[in-house]
């Protein structure tokens, strides 16, 4: 007679407790983070109850509308799915492969996500606009006098997917990091190809990661207004946005804005979908070796060819651009140490409230993502699919929910700076609760359940098994946070103290009515500057941790 | 593990410790004190003006008078958003802005309060509110402005009537979102009749206009040359020739069709302040000679009052005959915005 321990053990009512009942001090903080989420959700119902309905009927029955609607759809889509092309072999040149300047190729590939979408499309069309750019300049020597039209769907698509294509690359990247090595050894031994292998082990144990980024994606491109709004593309956007800046009519802009959430709410339908129930936990003993990288042999000059090449565009291209207008200054006289100097308090801000945000958006994704992990339940996974709602709406529209609920109700916190903290916390955090369900979902259930039996309460679990295992999705996390904080702007400008600069309302303020290109130069290559140390930082934590490991040994200690 | 045990507790401080100094931070907002005077007090201005241009003059305003200025800077139509949503809570003492539609819209949602007579009669009665809700402190003048190596000045047409001809199809930009623009197509209709105003927005439109986000994209376009003409604000070459001499871009006032002046910066003062005597001293002195000078030769925007000299290279205000239309009458901006919308270009 065998004894099947899983069973005996499933028997005992110490699991049955466990998944009825999580941790209270979890609950607490999800709950935090829920009522922050209901904030902007609760303003737009509140003001959308202020529209006539006639109007509004009218405004999204018409034939343009509708059109409009459909545009920012497919858009979203095809920048997706570029995005998606783009970043998994990147991804997996990057962490399996011995391509040649793997740590270098981590970083510039991360840095994209900083460059804010107001510089990027103005760069990409002082580099590739139709007349009077950078190529078109190059070619007029062979009689090229006019490029073809970027404006429209191209541009949106390209601009947009050049910047945003990082955030699959991070959730890929720390799925392949986390993933046990043991099943792709499996499958080469049975005699698969690697490029079998790819397609039949790793590319499905990659889904919630791909599904994760790719939400993230669809969800950014969809609230962006920047880009479309530069490259002459009309999405839906910018139609709640003509409600502000036209009829200033902030009802109309609410009930519109309830329909971007129904979108985005089917798009997190999707992406539910898209993740199997498949568990991405290796059932066996977990092997935490290094896994042998993959030569390239041949193909290396391709792979870089790759990598240059997105690099190029994504990254050379604006970095080209801000010195251009840096060195046009420079030439007229402008004195650049005088303009970093203005900059510095600038920039000092920027750390500071972008590292803050970061730390705390990450501590409080970690019970969103704990929970719905673990935890599964409807609670937990409404919980979870509800962070994405700041995410998935206009900066603007967040703003003025927080400048409602702060200026009404917390006047004494409203316009301070942990104010604006919160802001990033309900526009991020859904980057972070990605990444940390992707990595917590290769983590075995049963290693939390050893520590439980052995005597650990919740909490020293949380801390001494789970924590140190998830530290790539938390990595990553922490890092979009602060890649992304950093650039932010509509709740910047409307949230933060008086007086409080940051380098995304400097380059703001040096282009929105005045035209010091120079100055907003200056500030754009200081906010790459200070992104690509952040990045250099969070990513050498991520060295230091692979050669810590946790085992099961420890847990004994 | 006992050193990782260390680090996180040191983490865990660092987070801690950052989260209570951030909440304790003073913030550097208002802080209501004098009543009586104005020393002393504390003015809390959100501006729809960029820094650059308007800034000079808040600390002007602070050395001389000893009133602190505390300036939130953003987007126009973003602030008047803010101001309603906050209510009878804001801190918002000014609100100084790009265009006199968001003025307007602040007058209509009565979140603003009446003017004394003395600033308001400082001002033509053309440029600020009929029930003296808002003052405008400068004028933009709308004017062609054209690359210089694409065309020649005297390819450059006349009129807005001649750039809906077929052979600018493709050739001109605008900015249809931008306040100015809806101001000028107001005037148009104003002046000329809903008809003409209808046959010029669909013949435009139909002649494949170079659509920009806002005035500054669409001048730096000029520059690159794709586009020959644009429909703009007479203050933004002078800006891009000051960061490029070079800059290939020359203007043009059209004649006889529509006034030039159309659009103005101004002040609305915020309802619920309670700091209206220094808000009063504020107007008075952007409505003084040395701001209006100031303006004037540093920013090339056109004075309101009487007897300064205007921008140097621009026409002077005697030769500018905008039509007698209340810039905030809502009314009309709404209908701008019906006829924009039924064409297609919004």
């Amino acid at each position: 007679m065998t004894i099947n321990l899983k069973q005996t053990l499933s028997s005992t009512s110490y699991l049955s407790t466990r998944r009825s009942h999580p941790p209270i001090f979890l609950v607490i903080m999800a709950a935090i983070v829920a009522l922050g989420m209901a904030l902007p959700l609760v303003y737009l119902v509140i003001r959308a109850m202020g529209i006539g309905l006639a109007p509004f009927i009218a405004l999204i029955s018409r034939p343009r509308t509708i059109q409009v609607f459909f545009n920012s759809i497919g858009m979203a889509f095809f920048v997706t799915l570029l995005s998606a092309l783009i970043a998994i072999p990147l991804a997996f040149l990057i962490v399996r492969t011995n391509l040649p300047g793997r740590r270098f190729w981590s970083v510039v590939t991360t840095l994209p996500l900083a460059i804010p979408t107001y510089v990027g499309s103005f760069a990409l069309l002082a580099f590739a606009g139709p007349r009077g750019s950078m190529i078109q300049i190059l070619l007029e020597p062979f009689g090229v006098q006019r490029l073809p039209s970027i404006y429209g769907w191209a541009g949106v698509i390209i601009a947009t997917t050049l910047f945003s294509y990082p955030y699959i690359l991070l959730t890929v990247r720390s799925s392949l990091q986390g993933m046990d090595p043991a099943m792709e050894e499996v499958s080469r031994v049975l005699g698969y190809t690697p490029y079998q292998t790819f397609w039949r082990v790793t590319l499905p144990q990659l889904r919630p990661a791909i599904a994760a980024g790719s939400l993230l994606v669809s969800l950014y491109a969809l609230q962006d207004f920047g880009t479309p709004a530069l490259m002459r593309f009309e999405s839906f956007t910018y139609v709640i946005f003509l409600q502000y800046r036209t009829s200033f009519d902030r009802s109309m802009a609410a009930a519109l804005s309830l329909v971007l959430i129904a979108l985005v709410g089917l798009i997190l339908l999707l992406e539910y979908r898209a993740r199997s129930r498949a568990a991405y936990y290796s059932r066996g003993s977990a092997s935490q070796h290094q896994q042998p990288l993959i030569p390239l042999g041949r193909w290396t000059w391709l792979a870089l060819g790759f990598c240059i090449l997105i690099t190029l565009f994504s990254l050379v291209m604006p970095l080209g651009v801000l010195f251009f207008w840096l060195g046009r200054g420079l030439r007229v006289g402008q004195n650049p140490i005088e303009l970093i100097t203005m900059m510095l308090p600038a920039a000092y801000n920027s750390i500071y409230s972008s590292g803050l945000a970061a730390i705390i958006s990450t501590l409080f994704a970690l019970p969103i993502a704990i929970l719905a992990v673990r935890f599964p339940s409807r609670l937990t996974a409404t919980l979870e699919r509800t962070s994405y709602i700041g995410f998935g709406m206009p900066g603007i529209v967040v703003s003025l929910s927080l400048v409602f609920f702060g200026a009404n109700y917390v006047p004494w916190l409203y316009q301070q700076l942990p104010m604006l903290i919160f802001a990033y916390l309900v526009l991020f955090i859904p980057q972070a609760v990605g990444t940390l369900r992707g990595s917590l979902l290769q983590v075995s259930p049963s290693l939390e359940e050893s520590a439980r039996i052995l005597g650990r309460t919740p909490w020293q679990t949380l801390r001494q098994v789970t924590l140190p295992l998830v530290r790539p999705g938390v990595i990553s996390g922490a890092m979009l946070i602060f890649l992304t904080s950093i650039k932010e702007l509509p709740a910047t400008l409307l949230l933060s103290p008086i007086g409080f600069r940051t380098l995304a309302t400097q380059i703001w303020q040096a282009t929105a009515e005045s035209v010091a290109f120079t100055q907003a130069s200056v500030a754009a290559l200081m906010m790459l500057f200070v992104s690509t140390l952040a990045t250099l930082i969070i990513l050498s934590q991520e060295r230091r941790i692979k050669n810590a490991q946790p085992s099961l040994t420890q847990l004994e200690d | 593990m006992k050193r990782r045990k260390v680090i996180s507790l040191i983490g865990l401080a660092i987070a801690t410790s950052a989260i209570s100094i951030a909440c304790g931070q003073q913030q550097t907002t208002i802080d209501p004190t004098a009543t009586n005077g104005t020393t002393g007090a504390t003015l809390v201005v959100y501006s729809g003006r960029a820094e650059d241009l308007i800034g000079p003059m808040f600390q002007r305003f602070q050395a001389e008078t000893g009133i602190q200025v505390n300036v939130r800077y953003g987007d126009t139509a973003e602030l008047a958003a803010t101001i309603l949503e906050e209510g009878q809570n804001s801190p918002a003492d000014i609100y100084f802005a790009q265009d006199a539609g968001a003025l307007g819209a602040l007058q209509r949602e009565g979140r603003t309060r009446p003017i004394p007579e003395t600033l308001l009669n400082q001002v033509d009665p053309r440029f600020r509110s009929r029930e003296g809700q808002w003052i405008g402190i400068t004028g933009r003048a709308r004017v062609f402005n054209y690359n210089t190596d694409l065309l020649s000045s005297d390819q450059v047409p006349n009129s807005i009537w001649e750039i809906t001809q077929p052979e600018w199809s493709g050739r001109i930009g605008w900015a249809p979102t931008n306040g100015s623009f809806q101001s000028f197509v107001t005037a148009l209709r104003k002046h000329e009749g809903e008809e003409r105003a209808r046959e010029w927005v669909e013949a435009m439109q139909a002649n494949n206009p170079q659509v920009y986000r806002n005035n500054t994209t669409l001048v730096e376009a000029l520059g690159r040359g794709e586009v020959d003409l644009g429909l703009t604000n007479n203050y933004y070459l002078f800006r891009f020739k000051a960061e490029d001499p070079n800059f290939p871009v020359s203007y043009h006032y059209p004649t006889g069709d529509v006034g030039s002046m159309i659009n103005i910066a101004g002040v609305a003062i915020i309802d619920s302040t309670d700091q209206p005597e220094a808000a009063y001293a504020f107007i008075e002195f952007m409505l003084s000679p040395e701001a209006q000078q100031h303006f004037a030769q540093g920013n090339s925007e056109y004075p309101l009052i009487d007897g300064i000299q205007p921008p140097d290279g621009q026409i002077p205000i005697a030769q500018i005959n905008p039509p007698d239309i209340d810039l905030s009458d809502l009314e009309d901006l709404e209908g701008t915005l019906e006829l924009l919308r039924s064409a297609g270009v919004l």
